[in-house]
């Protein structure tokens, strides 16, 4: 007898994940999403081990071999330095990883919070939020981060700041649009009614509700950051040489687009398959994630 | 004054027993903004000079349809919403003079019920979080002591303690509804208001609930403000019945004078209009005409004149008081 | 004996293909609906009643749904008939009113256009002829200054309304059948008053035949003659109205009727408690071995526990899934 009880117990637990195994399933199924997360995942790989496995400096320059096509000893050929472009872009790839990560951590950081207060209070903080979000909204996202870099200047540091700046409005809008919806809840008005303070509100009630659009957010998020950092790279005024930067090897690539093709091609390789990666799972995520998608 | 005009009391029986909610003339104003850019504004009065009280022990029943203003009042109450006027005296104390941390705390004894079992509860947080949420709001109680309470109640509600760890989305719409039950009794609450609390359950699982809540007000002497547009339900539950119509309360009587001797035209349609699970006997409907007037255009006089069979000329221009007509039995009606 | 009945479903079995397996929404009911009678269809969320319509009228999009068995109207197989054949059945000799009109009207068309489309799909007249019908129908069915209201828009009207012009459209090409899934629900019990009349009203004047589907036994006692219940996708019993009220004879429907509030109950027996039936509707995906009910039943048996009861046919038209008439 209680063992039968113990069983039904067992099933109803696993009958419980049940909300997950089918988003799950709906992810598995998504083709695209998966090929996203697979990109996603070479990646990572290549950030986090691809230094151990490609070791040396790959700044180190070795003019007697510049502008090589791809051989055995180095794949993706040489730049005009004679340096290798895959290894280049596997140490290039750590780089854009760091400047992706950080820039979307000042996003979410200074972002979320806003956003949770703007929505939440709604009011006079709420209209003081808006209008500049509103005004760093009218410059397309790639002149705002182009016009932070005039001012804090060139380098690692100033890209993620100035890359990071220019995507907390995004994070604001979105956020703020999630907490409206969720503030109408019955089950926010409960939580008053309960006696529950403002805070305990925003974090126990609105912010678990609004994780699914933080989540896809940040995915996209992460491919955009690696798009502008490139972007600044590609101009000039992004990460600095000799560090391998993937837009800057795509812009220093650019003088020899005619003669020596490849050493434009590989970095702009990498960058969009990287891009691609997170977009897809992005979406993929967004479709599977999102309850007005119904299973 | 205001106490000489309810000594009283509407609708009681003796008046021996204490009033614990007791609320005057609440009024409800929703603001509308007419044109686009037009910035004159009207108004919604959502509810109109509404008196009632609440005795302990005692179940009152609110019954209207949709739009009469009902789970306004209940969100008024508890000031969800901000009423426009008039007093809500707890236990002697008017909850709309409170400041917001003396109503915080008022919260743990006057609690709510929703209606919507799928949408009061956060799909985020399990069972156990949930119940325990209003005892972390307002005890200091140590992680054992408010998993022993949490237990306590979900077994007081007829659900299994070992459920504690499981989301809302795993449990069925009663069991939902028990849930919410159980949040609502965790601090010991004297007056509860149930806003539909049965409408979005399945018949044979109504009975459950109702069941249950007879149960609980017997063993922990609660009062209910119970909220419902079935009135076979309301009328089961209750003690006594206001009837409410565009805003205001159209009559208030025990349970068995509204059964048995009806006096607003409102509420003889609304008895008659409910169907009997009889099918031998002949159903004597008073169908009324038209739909309920439009609260951003109330009609003058008695608000129900333009659907009343029994209006006079006096209705379209005055409104009726809401009259004590001995028993206990109040009405507004220039008729009775 | 009765003549050919209008509509006869065969062991009408509808499936839906979901992630985690196959659910079964309706398991071989079979029903007969006769001309002119209103049949009642009973039951609680997830029983299958509102599933049979959208099957008799194949508005259930396959994949994921699976249809098998015979849904024979006036002779003809309808699950047999193409895609266009279909269409001209719907609206025209079989119409359906859902329970929340706003979601099945179209919010961007105004009540008189969507009801003379319907009229001009299925009687090829013309659009002024059409919108005169429309008019006549919206007249018809008791809405004030229907000249002015066919203009209008479905957010304009009151859920009352909204319903009424809903009952217009579907009775506008005066249908043989009509398939009414919980027409009242949404509304008030004035407004509901208001509808049960018309119905009524306009069943004796077309001669419509309708199964009224709902969970409200005061609506089923009060309008309709004969009644089936169900309950996870089985029909548990089916008998004249009256019979069926009087002397339930399936342990769910003797539960059912008990288990409901009416107006002065209390005041006659005296009681504040409800005789309840006990546990919750189990899970379409887990359903129970044996009988369906088994698990909720005061009357359980051992066999109830492993085996299906048959469906017992009783005198006076009555029907019964249960072993304990077996």
């Amino acid at each position: 007898m209680t063992e039968k009880k113990k069983s039904n117990e067992l099933q109803s637990y696993w009958s419980g994940n049940r909300e997950l195994r089918r988003r799950w399933a709906k992810l598995r199924r998504n083709k695209a999403a998966l090929f996203g997360g697979v990109l996603i995942l070479i990646y990572l790989f290549t950030a986090l081990f691809g230094p151990i496995l490609y070791p040396g400096n790959p700044s180190a320059p070795n003019l007697i071999r510049s502008l090589e096509t791809p051989s055995r000893q180095h794949p993706l050929g040489t730049d005009e330095l004679g340096r290798s472009i895959l290894g280049r872009i596997v140490h290039g790839s750590r780089v854009s990883l760091l400047i992706a990560i950080g820039v979307v951590s000042l996003g979410l950081l200074l972002g979320v919070p806003l956003g949770l207060v703007s929505g939440y209070y709604g009011g006079k903080v709420d209209f003081g939020i808006q209008r500049i979000t509103d005004t760093m909204l009218a410059f397309p996202g790639f002149l705002l981060a182009l016009a932070l870099v005039a001012v804090l200047g060139v380098g690692l540091k100033n890209t993620v700041i100035s890359v990071g700046i220019s995507m907390v409005p995004i994070y604001i809008r979105l956020v703020r649009g999630c907490v409206l919806s969720v503030r109408e809840q019955v089950y926010v008005e409960a939580a008053r009614a309960l006696g529950t303070r403002d805070v305990a509100i925003l974090m126990r009630h609105i912010l678990p509700n609004v994780m699914v659009p933080i989540t896809v957010q940040t995915s996209l998020g992460m491919g955009t950051a690696i798009l502008f950092a490139a972007g600044l790279g590609f101009l000039g005024v992004g990460v600095q040489p000799p560090t391998p930067e993937w837009g800057a090897m795509l812009g220093s690539g650019r003088a020899y687009l005619f003669h020596a093709p490849h050493v434009a091609t590989f970095p702009g390789i990498a960058i969009f398959l990287a891009v691609l990666g997170f977009n897809l799972s992005g979406d993929g995520l967004r479709e599977a994630l999102d309850p007005r998608f119904k299973l | 004054m205001v106490a000489g005009k309810f000594s009283a009391g509407y609708g009681t029986d003796g008046g021996n027993s204490l009033a614990l909610l007791e609320v005057h003339n609440l009024r409800k104003d929703f603001p509308v903004r007419k044109g686009l850019f037009s910035g004159t504004r009207g108004s919604i009065r959502a509810v109109d000079g509404v008196d009632f009280e609440l005795r302990e022990g005692e179940t009152l029943g609110l019954v209207g349809e949709s739009g009469c203003g009902k789970t306004t009042v209940a969100r008024c109450l508890l000031r969800l919403i901000e009423p426009t006027e008039g007093e809500v005296l707890f236990e002697g104390e008017d909850l709309l003079k409170m400041d917001r941390e003396a109503l915080r705390k008022v919260r743990a004894r006057f609690q709510i019920i929703f209606q919507d079992p799928y949408s009061s509860l956060n799909p985020r947080m399990n069972v156990g979080e949930i119940i325990a949420e209003p005892l972390r709001n307002h005890t200091r109680s140590s992680r054992g002591e408010i998993r022993d309470r949490v237990c306590f109640l979900m077994e007081k509600v007829g659900l299994h303690p070992e459920q504690a760890r499981r989301y809302p989305h795993e449990f069925s719409g009663g069991q939902r509804q028990r849930i919410g039950i159980a949040r609502a009794l965790a601090l010991n609450p004297r007056v509860i208001i149930c806003d539909e609390p049965v409408s979005a359950l399945d018949v044979s699982i109504q009975a459950q609930v109702i069941n249950l809540l007879v149960q609980l007000q017997e063993e922990m002497g609660l009062s209910y403000l119970f909220i419902a547009h079935d009135l076979s339900v309301v009328e089961h539950i209750s003690n006594r019945v206001a009837v409410m119509y565009l805003g205001r309360i159209v009559e208030l009587a025990t349970d068995q004078e509204l059964y048995r001797n009806p006096q607003h035209p409102y509420t003889q349609a609304l008895l008659s209009a409910v169907p009997v699970p009889d099918p031998e006997v002949q159903q004597r409907r008073i169908v009324l005409q038209g739909d309920v007037p439009s609260p951003l255009n109330p009609p003058s006089g008695c608000g129900f004149h333009t659907r009343c069979p029994e209006r006079i000329d006096l209705c379209t221009n005055e409104v009726p008081a809401f009259r004590d007509l001995g028993n206990g039995h109040w009405a507004a009606c220039h008729l009775r | 004996m009765r003549p050919e009945p209008l509509l006869s479903i065969r062991n009408l079995r509808t499936r839906f293909k979901t992630y985690e397996g196959m659910v079964t929404a309706v398991d071989r009911l079979s029903l007969d609906v006769h001309r002119g009678e209103t049949l009642g269809v009973v039951g609680e969320s997830g029983c299958g009643k509102s599933v049979t319509a959208l099957s008799i009228l194949r508005l259930l999009p396959s994949p994921p749904a699976e249809i098998q068995g015979e849904i024979l109207f006036e002779g003809t197989n309808i699950l047999d008939l193409t895609p266009d054949r279909i269409r001209q059945i719907r609206g025209n000799a079989i119409s359906i009113i859902f329970q929340e009109p706003l979601t099945s009207l179209n919010p961007v068309l105004t009540i008189g256009e969507q009801i003379s489309e319907a009229i001009r799909l299925h009687q090829g007249v013309t659009r002024q002829e059409a919108w005169k019908r429309a008019v006549e129908m919206l007249e018809l069915v008791q809405i004030p200054s229907p000249d002015a209201r066919a203009h209008e828009y479905p957010h304009q009207l009151s859920g009352g309304m909204r319903q009424r012009a809903m009952i217009a459209m579907a009775l506008s090409c005066r249908p043989q059948l009509l398939l009414a899934d919980e027409p009242t629900t949404a509304l008030d019990v004035t407004i509901q008053a208001q509808i049960i009349d018309l119905m009524v009203r306009l069943k004796e004047e077309f001669r419509t035949s309708i199964v009224l589907i709902t969970h409200n036994l005061g609506l089923i006692a009060g309008m309709a003659r004969r009644v089936v219940v169900m309950y996870l996708g089985k029909m548990v019993e089916e008998a004249p109205v009256k019979d069926l009220f009087r002397e339930p004879l399936h342990p769910y429907t003797q539960g059912l009727l008990e288990s409901i509030p009416w107006i002065g109950q209390k005041l006659k027996t005296g009681k504040r408690l409800l005789r309840e039936i006990p546990g919750i509707v189990p899970n379409p995906l887990e359903m129970p071995e044996g009988c369906r009910f088994h698990p909720r039943c005061p009357r359980v048996m051992e066999v109830c526990r492993k085996e299906e009861p048959p469906l017992k046919e009783l005198n006076g038209g009555r029907k019964v899934l249960c072993w304990l008439w077996n």
